[in-house]
């Protein structure tokens, strides 16, 4: 075996580069969405599949997500092992009952004679000013959902190799994109350069197959003085706040919502004694909320202050005021702030 | 609030609704138009579907008011068959009569019967190949029956006890067979619609020979996945046929709340450019012919059709409403299409090939059979009474693999098991 062929990749590359490999080592698996054949996908992240692996391995959809994920669901009973694109996570809603109420289901409702292995992929996450349809943050109805897998990458070489994984699942999975980092880490300062993926360790992407396995946290930056627990855009945003002020936090990039790595989240805890869980999604009953009762279930006579939380408002996105809504450098320093302070 | 008058313009007036007959009236059924046999001829299954718009919006029927079988759609049974399909149907009652009975014994939770359109599950299965794929709804056990598939099984399914093959995790009823072609029963209404869509693409795609066939009551047309589905079958070409059947009641609400004031639900096809028949779900015969037709349009790459059954629900929507409290007793008696049963009976005897001395003794025979496969499922429990899957059980097939958390929580049901029963819990 010769040495695996490394390629700088951005966030789109890597997820369609999985779509490819996954396309032509199985047979069985089937992409389609709105948009995703022909023309590649708004975000391009199916660009060239349909011409290189044909017209029934990834297809064009009606603008139907209910009958989207139903046909997938039907797809997957057959034996094939679909990956159906949502455009927009905010546009998910008209599919929520096929994948709650069935492909979640399927499983434990006919005791393992019908499932259902299915990733949705669909982009999510504000801060690309697309208002409240093009940027909201959904995944905690999924995490609250008994039967689905839930999978939020923060890097191109993640994203491959997770994609990968929650494609040979054989439960369906929803795998959240964060559109903001497809073309770059954000830092959060949307008044700064954009910085491309190539200057980031993240963008050395192996050409072929690996797997990233699910359920698996990543530590992405060691620390002693407090445990950040994030995931997606905001794994960045974290990251260069805490460099800016010279903080020695342990971050953690969740990865894999659920199931979720409660080892790495509880080891690391205990070592620095204080936590923060930040998210860009809407805050009550946000994936945080859970983050935090688990934490102080597990770790309570280990902290030293509160467990903070910092996430997007409990409003609609907004259009202009996106910056004001967004979790990011200033609303970020107050809570490190505030934390450290106890 | 602003309220915006013009005097000269007649107010604007909410249309809800109601059905002709209510408790306390005699049903009168003379309004409906039960058109003669053949009255559409069958045309060719690679007929256009724009040519056959008056099939959406007639009646197919194959035995006349003598019981005869005549006309283009007469499948031309051989006797072997007919004698098949009336045993079949009469399986299908004795089994609906015990375990709504069982209900009422308190032995489960839960039953609904298919009295009165029991060919639209029998006679549908028979003309299909018995590995084409089921997408029921959950008034369809009759497709099991068709194929055989153990009562017993079906038994221990309905009592939720430790034989059951679902683990005691559905309602009853809401049986799922994978070997024998029959869907997992999901309980929300016509989510089963579009992925009986992406079976049928997937077996398409993969050159495969077997068709797709799905079922819902007229009521659940109204959900977006039914639309959704017919979308998708159209624009995919997809071999997958679409039944309704119009029983007339959606639990209380009768056809006019999907919509049946203003057309039928077979046209509900022309828009989407598919083929849509409508056919006497009383009829077995025309059942029969509907679903061949259609199948045999699928299997040869003609496209979907969607069939309507204009049919009757003889008894309660389950075992948990009482219809006279809804609609005028004795529709049933005056339904102008008669009893499937009945009329399939009555034509056997017709040809000379059945006599109400057989037909009793069937049924008594039935029933006794019936009667003896309960006692065997009941050595496995009945529900509530102990005799389920182990406690674990709950925790498995959430997931392929139980994750963590999920081990967390069965372990402290475990523990509250020991709690509630004492050391010798693990007997329960």
């Amino acid at each position: 075996m010769s040495e695996p062929s490394i390629k700088t990749m951005n966030m789109i590359e890597a997820i369609n580069s999985a779509l490819d490999i996954m396309l032509a080592k199985d047979p069985d698996v089937v992409i389609m969405g709105e948009d995703v054949g022909y023309f590649g996908g708004v975000f391009r992240a199916t660009a060239g599949l349909q011409v290189k692996h044909g017209k029934t391995r990834v297809f064009d959809t009606p603008i139907s997500e209910c009958g989207i994920i139903g046909v997938g669901v039907g797809m997957a009973a057959y034996g094939l092992r679909p990956v159906p694109e949502i455009q927009f996570a905010d546009y998910i809603y008209p599919g929520l009952d096929q994948l709650v109420s069935e492909a979640a289901r399927l499983r434990y409702r006919s005791a393992n004679d019908f499932v259902c292995p299915m990733t949705v992929r669909s982009p999510f996450g504000g801060g690309i000013f697309g208002g409240q349809t093009h940027s909201q943050s959904p995944e905690s109805l999924f995490t609250h959902v008994c039967g689905i897998k839930t999978v939020i990458p923060a890097t191109p070489y993640d994203a491959k190799g997770l994609l990968i994984a929650a494609i040979e699942d054989n439960d369906p999975v929803v795998f959240f994109e964060p559109k903001r980092i497809y073309n770059g880490p954000f830092s959060g300062y949307y008044d700064r350069p954009v910085e491309p993926w190539s200057k980031h360790d993240g963008s050395a992407v192996p050409e072929g197959y690996y797997r990233i396995d699910l359920g698996k946290a990543a530590v992405v930056r060691a620390g002693e003085a407090l445990t950040v627990l994030t995931y997606g855009t905001m794994v960045h945003v974290v990251k260069a706040v805490v460099a800016e002020h010279g903080i020695d936090a342990e971050i953690i990039d969740l990865r894999t919502l659920l199931p979720l790595d409660i080892e790495t989240i509880e080891a690391s805890v205990k070592k620095t004694g204080r936590c923060m869980v930040v998210h860009e999604a809407t805050r009550t009953s946000g994936f945080g909320a859970e983050l935090a009762a688990q934490v102080q279930e597990r770790c309570f006579y280990h902290l030293e202050a509160p467990i903070e939380r910092v996430t997007g408002f409990d409003t609609p996105y907004p259009h202009s005021l996106e910056w004001a809504y967004f979790p990011g450098p200033v609303r970020l320093a107050r809570a490190f702030d505030k934390i450290m302070k106890d | 609030m602003v309220q915006s008058t013009k005097d000269n313009l007649a107010p604007l007036h909410l249309h809800i609704p109601e059905p002709k007959f209510r408790p306390g009236d005699v049903a009168d059924f003379s309004d409906i138009i039960v058109p003669a046999v053949d009255a559409h001829p069958r045309p060719d299954e690679h007929v256009l579907p724009a040519d056959i718009h008056p099939l959406a919006y007639g009646l197919v029927r194959v035995l006349g008011d003598d019981h005869a079988a005549s006309g283009s759609w007469d499948p031309g049974l051989d006797v072997a068959t007919l004698q098949v399909m009336l045993r079949k149907m009469l399986l299908l009652r004795a089994f609906d009569d015990r375990m709504f009975r069982a209900q009422r014994q308190g032995k489960t939770s839960f039953y609904m019967k298919s009295f009165g359109e029991e060919a639209t599950s029998v006679a549908t299965t028979m003309a299909l190949h018995s590995d084409d794929m089921c997408f029921p709804s959950y008034r369809q056990q009759g497709i099991l029956i068709t194929r055989d598939y153990p009562l017993v099984d079906m038994m221990n399914q309905i009592y939720s006890n430790r034989g059951d093959r679902l683990k005691g995790r559905q309602l009853p009823i809401m049986y799922s067979a994978k070997d024998y072609g029959f869907f997992s029963i999901s309980g929300n209404l016509t989510t089963q619609y579009p992925q009986a869509v992406g079976w049928a693409m997937a077996s398409a795609s993969r050159g495969d020979t077997r068709i797709s066939v799905v079922w819902c009551g007229e009521g659940s047309t109204a959900e977006g996945d039914f639309h959704n589905a017919l979308t998708f079958a159209a624009v995919y070409n997809a071999p997958v046929i679409f039944q309704v059947v119009n029983n007339q009641w959606a639990i209380s609400s009768f056809s006019g709340f999907a919509g049946s004031e203003r057309t039928t639900f077979a046209a509900r096809a022309i828009g989407y450019g598919i083929a849509g028949l409508r056919v006497d779900g009383n009829d077995p015969l025309a059942v029969y012919a509907a679903m061949q037709w259609a199948a045999n349009r699928a299997r040869t790459n003609g496209g979907p059709t969607l069939i309507e059954y204009f049919t009757y629900r003889g008894e309660g929507h389950s075992t948990s409403d009482d219809p006279s409290a809804y609609r005028a007793a004795e529709e049933y008696a005056l339904w102008p299409l008669g009893d499937p049963v009945t009329r399939l009976k009555d034509h056997l005897i017709t040809i000379g090939k059945w006599s109400e001395a057989q037909h009793e003794a069937l049924i008594l025979e039935l029933s006794e059979h019936v009667k003896a496969l309960q006692k065997e499922a009941e050595q496995n429990g009945i529900l509530g009474h102990g005799l389920h899957h182990p406690f674990e059980t709950m925790f498995e097939d959430v997931f392929e693999e139980m994750p963590w958390h999920l081990k967390e929580q069965c372990a402290q049901m475990l523990e509250e098991q020991e709690d509630k029963f004492g050391p010798e819990w693990e007997a329960r």
